[in-house]
Order: structure tokens, then sequence, then C-alpha cells
């Protein structure tokens, strides 16, 4: 009894060495050598596998940036600053500074600014949506409000909001990894500069028909009429297809097209409320809702 | 009795306007005319505002080779040539004429008579049919004088006229069935000369039994032609589907019905190619079904192209209290009317109308593994699995090895799917991606 034991011991044993010694052989004649400093690199780097930075996911980010003869190409959205400085003193690098962005929606077709003139009883997705025909009111450029976006947030920054229909952007959770900008079957969510104090001047529209068709769609649709591209000092605004768009690049955040824009199409967000100039100069009160005060978007 | 082997379901037929002659509809005051009337190119409208135009006067030119002619189905004066939205809310380009009496062009032939001899060769035919602007009236709108000149290695066996009608509701294909039998089968002759074929079917679903009575009469004539009595199960109209109950062959994958040599003309179509070619009347006019459970006066209407669906109304009783959709075609494959001013076709078969009962959607629960989509889907493809793959997001490769670019969109899977999963859509969705990834593939 006691010998069997022994023996299947010893044989298991013997076999389990035997085993041993070849995977090691095979593991040092197939060793891949590699940079010890791409895992370094991926330790970093937040992990969520994004492909907001264009690339396959974190791994290949960080074979890339390693191989990179500077890290100025390539920038980690999700990470940001924080995480490209980390990299770069890991590499021994200059970190090369980037503004951060984020998702802004170029739409406010709420219920209220925009009348619903049918009723969409299908598969609940944008996509599917805009697929069959031009959206649930007279606006075909607008948000359908069916929430692709939100399916595909990984970060859980963006959510339509059930009393407005259309989507909301959480700035502080946003990493611009610009997965909402793809999902969007009708182009409207367009990533922009987070901005000092998150404050920002964008066209919240993107339709292009004419004027007196925009305007019986939606009250606060962009009707192309020019007036922010003329009061712009810095020639930031552009007006194609009936529609104006504000070129960050260029704007200085002044706010004159934003008091111009006689549909309120134009949102300056998270600026403090401007108190009149003097008593000569009467403040006109905006018609619509005033989103300085109200939009708590960004 | 013949019907396709695999596949199909049994929606309950609702023919309420079976009995219903069709009634001339009158000529409305202002007609807005599609220019996008066919599968292919919107045409190019060559009428300028101001212009005088007669019925039957062309008005859009083909803009490439798959497109058509389209004509003016009213006289009076263009009032502008603009962007419209069609019944889906998109802009498409339309012509709209305000009517001034009903003036036709000198060359079309209105008297009753049937003319039987066709002394045209088959080119004069193809011409004739193309100038007269016909596009197939089964559903896809394509432009009949393509699908009549098949690439020259492949040759037609046989011409198959599709009197199935298998969606439920729909009545316009049945009544001129009934009530021009002979004219259809001269349309059929004329197209047979066309593509030099001998031998010709008509396929007639066993629950048209007047239809197929007055076909059955009118061919005693035309020995060439032979009506095939199929059993009644949707999709037998499509043209896949009807090869295969007819002939027993089978449309390869990606392929069309061409290379099993068989040519598929609706009947309508037909109708009209006698009408082209026999009596120079451009398409301009067909048969509609006006229905619904909650329509007080179900009909069938001879409409011009051109009028508003909301024109409609006014000549069944006005629009129903608790109509909650409207769709244009049958509800099986139709699609539903988002802008009501939106205007006829020449495709359109039908205006049905439902109410919120009969069309709402059911919750949606998981899926089962019940199989039942897999047994009803007529192209032998797995419903089930394609919604699953569809819902990843990704998985294109997987989906074009499923073969959903075969799927004919015909809705059976979600007919029949007790868990209420929105099969279709999601498979259109897939559908539409593949397809764009197929297309944009280099050619070999």
């Amino acid at each position: 009894m006691s010998t069997t034991i022994i023996l299947t011991i010893a044989c298991l044993g013997v076999l389990g060495l035997l085993f041993s010694v070849v995977l090691y052989l095979v593991a040092q004649k197939f060793k891949v050598e590699e940079d010890p400093r791409i895992e370094q690199v991926e330790s970093i780097l937040p992990g969520a596998n994004c492909g907001g930075c264009g690339q396959a996911g974190c791994h290949a980010f960080a074979e890339n940036v390693v191989k990179a003869p500077s890290i100025g190409s390539l920038f980690c959205p999700v990470g940001g600053n924080a995480v490209m400085s980390k990299i770069a003193a890991a590499l021994g690098q200059e970190a090369v500074e980037k503004e951060p962005m984020a998702a802004v929606v170029r739409c406010h077709g709420t219920f209220d600014n925009r009348e619903r003139v049918n009723h969409f009883d299908g598969y609940s997705s944008c996509k599917v949506m805009s697929a069959l025909y031009a959206g649930d009111t007279d606006c075909r450029y607008g948000c359908l409000g069916e929430g692709d976006c939100e399916d595909a947030c990984q970060f859980d920054a963006i959510h339509i909001d059930p009393k407005r229909g259309v989507p909301e952007v959480d700035v502080d959770k946003c990493t611009a990894c610009g997965a909402c900008v793809r999902s969007c079957p009708k182009g409207i969510i367009e990533l922009r500069p987070k901005g000092p104090k998150n404050r920002k001047v964008y066209v919240s529209c993107m339709n292009r028909d004419k004027g007196a068709v925009t305007r019986k769609a939606c009250i606060v649709g962009c009707i192309g009429c020019g007036k922010c591209a003329k009061v712009c000092p810095f020639g930031a605004i552009t007006v194609e297809n009936n529609l104006a768009y504000i070129d960050f690049t260029k704007c200085k955040l002044c706010r004159k097209c934003y008091d111009e824009c006689p549909t309120k199409a134009i949102w300056a967000v998270n600026f403090p409320i401007r108190l009149p100039k003097s008593a000569t100069e009467p403040h006109t009160e905006p018609k619509v809702e005033q989103p300085v005060e109200e939009n708590k978007e960004a | 009795m013949k019907t396709f082997k695999i596949g199909g379901v049994h929606p309950n037929d609702n023919k309420l306007t079976a009995d219903s002659l069709i009634e001339v509809f009158p000529v409305l005051e202002t007609a807005y005319i599609s220019m996008a009337q066919h599968l292919g190119a919107p045409a190019k409208p060559v009428v300028e505002k101001g212009d005088k135009v007669k019925v039957g006067q062309v008005i859009g030119e083909p803009a490439g080779f798959i497109s058509g002619y389209v004509h003016s189905s009213v006289s009076g004066t263009v009032k502008a040539v603009e962007l419209m939205p069609d019944l889906a809310g998109n802009p498409v380009m339309h012509v709209v004429i305000e009517v001034e009496g009903d003036e036709w062009c000198e060359e079309i032939d209105r008297t009753p008579d049937i003319k039987r001899d066709i002394p045209y060769s088959s080119e004069e035919i193809i011409e004739k049919i193309k100038n007269g602007g016909i596009v197939g009236l089964g559903g896809a709108a394509f432009p009949t004088h393509v699908k009549l000149n098949p690439p020259k290695d492949k040759k037609a066996e046989f011409l198959i006229l599709n009197g199935s009608e298998c969606e439920p509701y729909v009545t316009a294909d049945d009544r001129i069935m009934r009530e021009r039998p002979e004219e259809i089968l001269i349309g059929a002759v004329i197209m047979m000369k066309a593509l030099n074929v001998t031998q010709a079917f008509v396929g007639i679903e066993v629950n048209k039994p007047q239809a197929i009575a007055a076909m059955k009469k009118a061919a005693a004539d035309y020995p060439q032609i032979k009506i095939v009595v199929l059993k009644k199960k949707y999709p037998q109209g499509g043209e896949k589907q009807l090869i295969d109950a007819i002939t027993g062959r089978r449309v390869p994958s990606m392929g069309l019905p061409i290379d099993v040599g068989v040519v598929v003309q609706n009947v309508g179509t037909s109708l009209a190619v006698y009408e082209a070619v026999q009596k120079n009347q451009p398409l301009i006019e067909s048969a509609v079904t006006v229905t619904g459970h909650c329509v007080t006066e179900q009909r069938n209407f001879l409409l011009r192209v051109g009028t508003p669906f909301s024109r409609i109304l006014d000549a069944v009783g006005g629009l129903p209290k608790d109509a909650a959709k409207f769709i244009s075609g049958g509800p099986m494959m139709g699609k539903a009317v988002a802008n009501i001013d939106a205007s006829t076709l020449k495709g359109t078969s039908a205006f049905l109308l439902m109410t919120e009962e009969e069309t709402k959607r059911k919750q949606e629960s998981n899926c089962i593994r019940c199989a039942k989509c897999v047994e009803a889907c007529p192209m032998g493809l797995e419903p089930y699995l394609l919604n699953k793959l569809c819902r990843a997001g990704n998985k294109y490769d997987e989906l074009e090895k499923e073969k959903i670019y075969d799927c004919i969109e015909c809705g059976c899977c979600l007919y029949t799917c007790p868990a209420n999963i929105p099969l279709l859509d999601i498979i259109r969705m897939g559908k539409a991606d593949v397809m764009k990834i197929i297309r944009n593939r280099p050619k070999k």
C-alpha cells in the first residue's frame, strides 16, 4: 500500500521536474525582450482602454510613447496634463502642456424650445432613428434624444436629461475621449477647450436650413444672420450654410456675439451675471431663458 | 398549391377593400411632384417657375444610369421648384404645380379600347418604357427599363408577374387584376418581347379567388402566360420567394433574379408598361388602397402622383379620431409617414391608418432561444444571432459571415418573436453598416 503511494509521488515528482526544466528552456529560448519602460508607463496610464488617444488601448499607447522620439505627438486625454507630466518624468523628457478639452453638445432643442411633431416608437437608439427618418421635430439636424452618447460614455459624464430631452455633459467627469462624438449620428457633439473656470462661448445649433425654416422648428436655432461674425473683434466666427461657428483657437470669450445673437443660439456658460454698465446704458433682458444663470451644464 | 420552401409567417390578411371598385380620385388644386420617385439618383428638374405644363409632360430627367423620367400628373403652371420634406422628413426636390383644367399631351391615347398588336422591336419597347418613367410598383420603385435590360452575359428564361400581394390590408393589385386583366397580360407580352423570352408566369395567392378567375379567363387567349395559384404566406411577394415558389430555383446569396434566368415584375408595373407602350401614357397615376380598421370609408383610388396624404383623408371621411400611425404601404414593409403633408409617389400602393392599440410595441424581454425567428426567416438567416452581433457594435466580420446582407427586411422575425425583441430595427442598422463596409471595399 505504502509503496504505491511512494511510487506515485516519486513518478509525479520526476515528471514535474522534467516539465519544469523543459518549460524553463523554452521560456529562455523564446523570450520576448520588452522595454521595461513600457510597463512603467502603462502603470501610470488610467487603464480605461477608451481609445480616446487614437491608439488601440493603454498598452499600445505606452508602446508608442516609449518608441516615439518626443512625447509631444501623443496625448492621453483621460489622464490629461497630470498623467502626461508623470510619463514625461519617467521617460526623462519635457512634458508638453495641452489645454484640457470637454465634450460640448451643440443643440438646445429641448422640449420647450423645439416642438415635437411626431412620436418615435421604434428601438430606442439615435442610430436606428436617424436611419429611418429625419427625426421627431421639424429640425433634421438636431439632437434625437435617444441617448447613444450616454451609452457610449465610459465615464458616466453625459446624460440625457429626461425633462429637457437633450444630453448634458458633466465637465468634471468628461475626459474628452471622444466616444460620444463618434456615436452621435447627427454629429452634434464637439470637443472644445474646457476654458478658464469652465467658461466657454459656442454656437449651440447645427441647423443649416434657411433662417425662416429654422425659426419655425426651434426658437433657439441659429438662423445664419451673421450678426455675430460682424461684431466679433477677433474674426473667430464664420457663417457657412446658414450656420455660425466659433473657432475656439481665436475666441477670447468677450461675449459680444452672445449679446448680439437674436435667437440666443450662442451660449455663454459659467460666466458671472453681468450688471448694467451705467444708468444711461440700460441692459436689455434676453427674451429667452438666460443660459448664464440656469445652465448647469458646464 | 405552390409556395416558397423556407420560413414565412401568416399574418391576418385584413383585405377590407377587396370588394370596392377603384375610383378615380379628383385632381386637387395643387400637385407636389417629388423628383425622387425611383430607386437611384433623383431626377433633375427641367421646368422652371412660371412654365406651363400638360398632363404627361416631362418635368424631370434621369440623372444617372439607375434613375428615371418624371412626368407631370396634372396640367397647369409651375409654382415652385424647391426642396420640400418627403414622408420621412428629409428634403427632396419637388416641382409644385398649380392645377388649371385637365389638359393632356396630344400623343396620349385616352380611349378605353384595348390595343393588342405590338408593332415594336425590343429596343423600341425599352426606350418607350424608359420615356414613360416606369418604375417597379411592388415597393422598391426600381426603374423598369434597367431591369428589362439585363447584362449581355446573362440570359432571361422566364418572366414572372407578381400578383401575390402578400401584404395585409393592401388590395390595389387585387383590384387591377379583377378590373383590367387583359391589359396586364398584354403588358406581360410586351415585356416578354423586350426580354426575348417565351414563357411567363403570374403568381397569385389563393386568397384572391376573383382575381385568379379574371386572370385565368383573360389568359385563355395567351397560351404563353400561365397563372399559378400560390398558398397564402407572407412574404410570398418578395421576388426571391416568388421565384422559389414558382420555379423552384434559388437566387444565390448577393445575387439577382437574372442570375437564375428570371425577371420579376409587379402586375401594376405590367399595367403601366401596357399604358406606356400601347397608349403613350407615362406613369402618372397608380392604384392606391386607403384602409385601416379606424377609417370610416376604406376605398381603392386611382390616384395622380403628387397628391398630399393629408388630402386623401378628406375623401375617406376625414381623419379618424383614434388614428395614431400613418403608413405608406402595407403594415409589414410599409414606411411610417412622419410628414403627413408629403405627397404620394409612383410606387405608393397603400395608405394605411392604424390606432395606437394596433401599433403599440410591447415591452421587450430577454431572448429565450426558442428559434421562432429562425423558423420564420424566409432567407434562412438566424435573426437572434444577428441581433446579438449587431448590438455588440463592432462584430462586422461575423455579421458578414452570417450573411446579414441577405436580409430582405420583411419583418417576419419581429412579427413572430414572443419576447418582443425589435429584431428588424437592430438587424437593419447592422445591415446598413455592413453594406457600407462592403461597398467601400476596393473592387478586385
